[in-house]
């Protein structure tokens, strides 16, 4: 029993992380319709911003501010520069482009910091285990990052439906014509939208990093999984991406906990873990076609947008 | 007569001379990037260490270096072409066994030596044995299974037993088995490369073990480490030397002190040889070696000692002298079954620290001279 309320946490934890990539795929994808394959890069730039001040500095905090800014700034930079001109053109042309600035990320990354991962130290404010109720011991430091998941997707609900910015970005997802006709600055948003959704995903390599290392091509593996949280949830919506982010994150870690353990006892327990993490990847993409077969625009997509 | 008899003899002995200052060419295949980086460096570093020392000497050997990134399609390339374009004589370096595998039983088939300065799988080491195939550090199974025989003598009941799933991850839990006679409460395995061990943990802290026995090498140790000290489980830890080596330790920081492990070498071992090369490589880079290092630096010296012996382009020969073994390892003693693989002992080190550094030092003897579970099934 505990230990399945253990891996149940630790299942939100990473539904948790993988949210917060996906929210800015989602929101970038579903305002301007753009596949953006560089996301992982800007997960990657986070995390390698905080362990670069961290290290510099000595705080894991100046580490994580820095991770939102350069991620942010990254966002801005390459929406100006490159993203810009891609708009009109079709998803293929996208796809493409997107690509190509994984690679020029990834190699720069690689010139700047080098191929060895690394490693970043907890704060001593989150650092060490606490006992929950119920006797259940588990990392601080996990559970912050469920909290900060939960605050953040809040806030980001407050912000798309309580604020002159989130008006903004309901009606351009709407009808981005008529909103450029009503006088809006669609470029400035776009950009805005873009630099959130790339600060969100910088945050979410900072705080992963964290815990795991911090290495060139360590956005790649999320991002394929945020692709599947958004078809999901529903491209453009933000609530799809928590909803679909905390889906797939309880299934994986689930799945690769409990599957191999019970193949265990039928075959050999080599097997049984390559069986079964098998199992278990399959499992998020059954989860996607049973959703996709019942509703095909995503749990909470509107109109027929996939 | 003896004069000719000398002429002769000198005649010889200079046409060896020039045979091997003709050069002897060395593939290196390891891992430069990534998690596993730490090792593949480390064995390049000891391997040039050696070289370097080695002075005049070291002239016929031209040395070519490609990482691998660990990725068994990578290094098939790699080996591919440094076989076909580079026309090298011997290969070496690989850090990971499903690399290994993927390498060595085509690179020995097209006549190419191969000294393995790490991975030793046990396919290699039985049936699967080849006469131009030596492991120079150890076979798979060793240390796993001087860990087992030493959670045996320290009275551990019950052990969670935790190895990625490749060969060498197998061979891992097999080996500790073999000398272990506990409760093995749970046998995980984990994906390789994987960085979030959060589901073990949660595992180990259920299982109600008394000691965890892990083998996770190079970043998956760290991740682990750093993991499972802020889990609060705290059961005492058991490895081999490659979970906690002089490429992880600094990354762990001090949750590791006090930790057990096996291995076949240590930068305390007291012999001149080993003298040498700790000090080299401290002058030399700035930082202890790991025990990937020592496999490297004592692959490069047993390759000398073969090039002054014998002519690559006579493989019996080369063979023979690579056999003979006749050079000073820094594990003091050394000699290859007839598998060609090391016989040789295993320690019990502690990870303490010495002034800021964290290291190891011996504190016992695991096993005295052992060879491996396999030699009876190599037909050689």
């Amino acid at each position: 029993m505990m230990l399945l309320i253990e891996q149940a946490l630790n299942g939100l934890q990473y539904g948790m992380m993988l949210f917060l990539m996906a929210a800015g795929l989602t929101l970038v994808f579903g305002v301007m319709g753009l596949i953006n394959l560089a996301h992982g890069a800007l997960y990657m730039v986070g995390a390698f911003a905080c362990a670069a001040v961290a290290g510099a500095t000595g705080s894991f905090w100046l580490g994580l501010a820095a991770s939102l800014a350069a991620a942010a700034a990254a966002g801005a930079v390459v929406e100006l520069l490159v993203i810009r001109r891609l708009y009109a053109r079709d998803h293929l042309d996208q796809v493409l482009a997107t690509f190509a600035l994984i690679l020029v990320f990834s190699e720069g990354t690689r010139w700047l910091f080098g191929s060895f991962p690394l490693y970043l130290t907890l704060p001593p404010l989150l650092s060490g285990a606490v006992t929950l109720p119920g006797g259940l011991q588990y990392p601080l430091f996990r559970l912050a990052l469920i909290g900060l998941g939960a605050a953040i997707a809040f806030g980001l609900y407050l912000l798309i439906t309580r604020t002159r910015l989130g008006t903004r970005i309901r009606a351009g997802e709407a009808d981005r014509e008529m909103v450029a006709a009503l006088g809006v600055d669609i470029a400035r948003l776009y950009t805005a939208v873009f630099a959130l959704g790339a600060a969100l995903a910088g945050l979410a390599g900072a705080l992963v990093g964290t815990i795991q290392s911090v290495q060139v091509g360590m956005g790649e593996p999320v991002l394929i999984l945020a692709f599947v949280v958004i078809v999901i949830g529903g491209i453009g919506s933000v609530k799809g991406a928590l909803v679909g982010a905390l889906l797939v994150g309880m299934t994986d870690t689930l799945g690769k906990a409990f599957l191999p353990g019970v193949l265990a006892r039928l075959i050999d327990p080599s097997a049984a873990n390559t069986i079964g993490s098998a199992i278990a990847s399959v499992l998020i993409y059954v989860l996607m076609a049973g959703v996709l077969i019942v509703r095909p625009q995503g749990l909470y997509g509107e109109r027929g947008m996939a | 007569m003896k004069a000719i008899l000398m002429g002769a003899v000198a005649a010889l002995a200079m046409g060896l001379g020039t045979a091997s200052a003709e050069g002897v060419k060395v593939g290196m295949i390891t891992t430069l990037s990534g998690g596993g980086a730490g090792l593949g460096v480390d064995t390049r570093d000891g391997f040039q260490l050696a070289l370097k020392q080695a002075g005049d000497a070291a002239k016929a050997v031209e040395l070519i270096i490609e990482d691998d990134q660990q990725k068994p399609d990578v290094a098939v390339q790699i080996a591919d072409k440094m076989i076909q374009s580079d026309k090298v004589d011997v290969l070496t370096g690989i850090v990971w066994s499903n690399l290994a595998m993927a390498v060595v039983p085509a690179a020995v088939a097209q006549g190419k030596f191969y000294l393995s300065t790490n991975a030793a799988p046990s396919a290699l080491a039985g049936k699967g044995c080849n006469p131009r195939y030596f492991s120079v550090s150890y076979q798979n199974d060793n240390l796993h299974e001087a860990a087992g025989a030493y959670a045996a003598s320290a009275g551990i009941g019950k052990v969670f037993i935790m190895a990625p799933n490749y060969p060498a991850g197998q061979d891992s839990l097999t080996g500790f088995k073999r000398f272990y006679d506990g409760e093995v409460v749970s046998e995980v395995y984990t994906q390789v490369g994987q960085t979030d061990y959060a589901a073990e943990i949660a595992q180990i802290r259920a299982s109600g073990a008394d000691a965890v026995f892990f083998f996770l090498p190079g970043g998956m140790g760290i991740a682990f480490l750093k993991q499972y000290a802020e889990s609060g489980v705290g059961l005492p830890l058991i490895g081999p030397a490659f979970s906690f080596s002089q490429d992880i330790l600094p990354a762990v920081g001090d949750a590791a002190l006090g930790v057990k492990n096996t291995a076949n070498w240590s930068h305390d071992l007291d012999n001149p040889a080993n003298a040498a090369f700790v000090e080299g490589f401290k002058a030399e880079y700035g930082r202890l070696p790991s025990i990937y290092a020592s496999y490297g630096y004592d692959t490069a010296n047993l390759l000398l000692s073969a090039i002054a012996k014998a002519d690559v382009a006579d493989a019996e020969a080369f063979r023979a002298a690579l056999q003979a073994a006749d050079f000073a390892s820094v594990r003091g003693k050394f000699r290859f079954g007839t598998n060609q693989h090391p016989v040789q002992d295993i320690y019990v080190r502690e990870v303490m620290k010495e002034g800021d550094a964290l290291t190891n030092r011996i504190v016992g003897t695991a096993m005295t001279d052992r060879a491996d579970a396999y030699a009876d099934q190599c037909g050689m």
